[in-house]
């Protein structure tokens, strides 16, 4: 394991990953609410793009590492950097050693961001002992949680998420039956074997329709587009949405004074 | 055996669309999964663990003297009465079967289950030089009277379901319409028993062979294993080299997790030790063959070696999402699951099993069941990446990663091509020319692009700071 730097006290440079940023770029506020609401400096380095996990897991290593220098090249400078995803969050602790390890430049560079990147709640809870963001929100709600793939097998994300979801006024949390089983996105496995991935989509989807929550939470925006893609095209009212933007529902005018 | 691995895609499209199969191979390896939890965590999660890293670590031992434990494995065996054989190939191993077949004038074999021979096609070769084969393990002489291959490691008959084994039982070898499955197990093993009491030679696999004892080592839950191995006057062991382990502690760590991990039990119901002819009314004649057929080319490729650590306890099938979906024959040859994934294209060359590397979602469950840790996702990833080094890859995914490694090389051009993108969706032109898209689209709704990126965002925030 990586000798890993205590994050407490440091400013937060936030790597909010290419599908956040494209896409979903709520998600990166919301990450970037609730940091603030805890005080903590943020920045947003300009020069990101894609940690290249695409390329590494279809094999494309060459391409893979060009963009992964990027990265390297832009947060070079960070102290501490929170990702809201496990599974960019493992490309970048796992494999970023050992696709520059044989780079007399770049390696100790690769180890040092390996050693800073944490994944949102894991930053959160881990990094910082913060268990209780003192949040509300605004109504009663049940929420159920699925655990995706690269956070919870590669980061071993314990509870975190669960934890900071449990202690929001007004959230309650179960599980999904089968909640640490694959929702089959996998990346370029979703198209490159679609009906492979479509059959285990489904599996997940009986579980999700068989569940009274009406909300799925998880924390890969990646798993999440898969598992929504499908409820969408089978006209089912229940989504799944990123802990950080259930989290950040939770700053409500009561809570955002909050002091501890 | 055929190797039809290079149509995993449309083979498991076959699988999906029958609905059966899914069903039927969903149900069993979810009991499995749920039996090998009760048993490997009975006493304690941290227990169930170290068992594991006892089990990885005798495996692991075993690969690294390999080269020293193989001469072990001639000499005790030999020492015990043994006759030991050496087969570089598939052909190799099936000559020796057919000089001992002859030397004895066997005629009619009885075989208990064994994926070694399955590799080999040891029963087309047999049938073919006139022999009378009988598979006596349920589940394969299920799918023998029906003309199949196994589908899972150890359960090889998962893909059907109570009902079409019945069916292919009142086909196939004049079963009455039986309810209970009971009643259908009594009446195969009345068919069986003739088989046993007529065998004039036994075949079995080996989970284990001793280094240090020289034994040959059998885990199994019907009998018929015992049958074969004790009944016919010569009985003859095929096993592959990474069978070996050292010593007997090592197999009492790896013969409670086998079957932990495999079936859920502690124990297999009959845990064979044999440790030589018995001239007491047993086997007079006992031969092992040791079958490299491209172990050692697999274990000189320090990438790959730990796959040899594999003990075949089915686990990861089990476990896996892809294969619960797609079921075994999907994998086009005689391995499948995530191991398969792995030792298919390493067995039979990457060329003839270029899809299977990229049937995983690298979701990790493998390697979190695997009871000797072998990390699957990671040899998965290596093999994609010889895949790229060896240009079997096509053209449009090339061409695709390369320009995303220029996008996002670039800042700029990143924020460019997401506006592009976006722009490109909005009026539907993903429609237009074929791409990764438009596979997704098949089953799954994609969202819109935002309106505005992250960046765009928070570039207005810091002005208005």
């Amino acid at each position: 394991m990586l000798d890993r730097p205590p994050p407490k006290d440091k400013p937060v440079s936030l790597f909010v990953t290419c599908i956040v940023d494209m896409i979903y770029p709520d998600t990166g506020m919301s990450v970037v609410k609730i940091l603030e609401h805890l005080g903590i400096p943020v920045e947003f380095p300009m020069g990101q793009t894609c940690c290249g996990q695409p390329a590494f897991n279809s094999g494309y290593r060459t391409e893979a590492r060009t963009v992964a220098l990027q990265f390297l090249k832009t947060f070079q400078s960070a102290e501490v950097i929170v990702v809201p995803s496990g599974s960019c969050g493992a490309m970048i602790r796992h494999e970023y050693p050992a696709l520059f390890a044989n780079d007399p430049q770049w390696a100790a560079v690769a180890e040092r961001i390996a050693s800073i990147t944490w994944e949102f709640t894991e930053y959160l809870v881990d990094g910082l002992g913060i268990e209780d963001l003192h949040l509300k929100l605004p109504a009663p709600k049940t929420f159920a949680f699925h655990d995706a793939c690269h956070g919870l097998r590669l980061l071993k994300l314990g509870q975190g998420a669960r934890t900071l979801l449990a202690n929001t006024e007004n959230a309650t949390i179960s599980d999904l039956t089968e909640c640490d089983v694959c929702c089959g996105f996998g990346g370029t496995f979703a198209v490159k074997m679609p009906n492979v991935s479509a059959a285990m989509l489904n599996t997940k989807i009986g579980h999700i329709e068989a569940h009274e929550a009406q909300t799925i939470v998880t924390g890969d925006a990646s798993c999440l587009t898969q598992m929504n893609g499908g409820l969408s095209r089978q006209k089912s009212a229940k989504r799944v949405r990123h802990i950080a933007d259930v989290l950040a529902d939770g700053l409500t005018e009561d809570t955002v004074h909050h002091e501890d | 055996m055929k190797i039809e691995s290079n149509n995993f895609v449309a083979l498991a499209d076959i699988s999906i669309s029958d609905g059966h199969v899914p069903e039927a191979v969903g149900a069993g390896t979810r009991t499995a999964f749920n039996r090998r939890l009760g048993a490997m965590f009975a006493t304690s999660a941290p227990h169930g663990e170290v068992m594991r890293q006892q089990a990885a670590e005798a495996k692991r031992r075993a690969l690294r003297k390999l080269p020293d434990l193989l001469v072990l494995a001639e000499a005790e065996p030999t020492e015990n009465g043994f006759t030991v054989l050496w087969a570089e190939d598939a052909a190799e191993a099936k000559q020796h079967m057919l000089d001992i077949v002859a030397r004895h004038g066997s005629k009619h074999i009885a075989k208990s289950k064994s994926m070694v021979t399955e590799e080999i096609a040891l029963n087309d070769t047999l049938i073919a030089a006139g022999a009378h084969v009988v598979e006596t393990d349920l589940g394969e002489y299920i799918l023998q009277i029906n003309d199949e291959h196994p589908s899972h490691i150890v359960a090889p008959v998962i893909h059907k379901s109570k009902a079409e084994i019945r069916q292919v039982m009142q086909d196939k070898i004049g079963m009455p319409y039986l309810e209970d499955a009971q009643a259908m197990v009594a009446f195969a093993r009345e068919k069986l028993r003739v088989e046993f009491l007529q065998a004039d030679m036994g075949v079995s696999g080996a989970n284990f062979i001793i280094a240090e004892t020289g034994s040959l080592c059998l885990n199994t839950n019907e009998g018929n294993g015992r049958m074969v191995t004790t009944l016919p006057k010569v009985h003859v062991a095929f096993v592959g080299i990474e069978r070996i382990v050292e010593n007997l502690d090592d197999y009492a760590t790896l013969t409670q997790v086998l079957p932990r991990s495999g079936t859920g039990q502690n124990l297999t119901v009959y845990t064979n030790m044999i440790n030589g002819p018995c001239h007491d009314g047993g086997p007079e004649h006992l031969y092992v063959i040791f079958v490299d057929n491209g172990r050692s080319r697999i274990y000189a490729n320090e990438k790959y070696t730990e796959s040899l650590a594999c003990i075949r306890c089915g686990a990861c099938l089990n476990a896996c999402p892809v294969y619960r979906s797609t079921g075994g024959h999907a994998y086009g040859w005689v391995y499948g699951g995530p191991i398969g994934a792995v030792v298919t294209p390493l067995l039979v060359g990457i060329d003839k099993a270029t899809p299977l590397p990229n049937a995983s979602s690298l979701c990790g469950s493998c390697k979190q069941v695997c009871p000797v840790d072998i990390d699957i996702p990671r040899m998965l990833l290596d093999l994609r990446h010889d895949i790229v080094e060896m240009k079997q890859t096509e053209f449009m995914w090339n061409a695709s990663m390369k320009a995303w490694e220029k996008v996002c090389a670039s800042p700029r051009l990143f924020e460019m091509g997401g506006k592009a993108a976006r722009a490109a969706l909005t009026i539907g032109m993903d429609r237009l020319v074929p791409n990764p898209l438009g596979q997704w689209k098949q089953q799954r709704d994609f969202p819109n692009f935002a309106a505005k990126s992250f960046r765009q965002q928070w570039r207005e925030r810091q002005k208005t700071k």
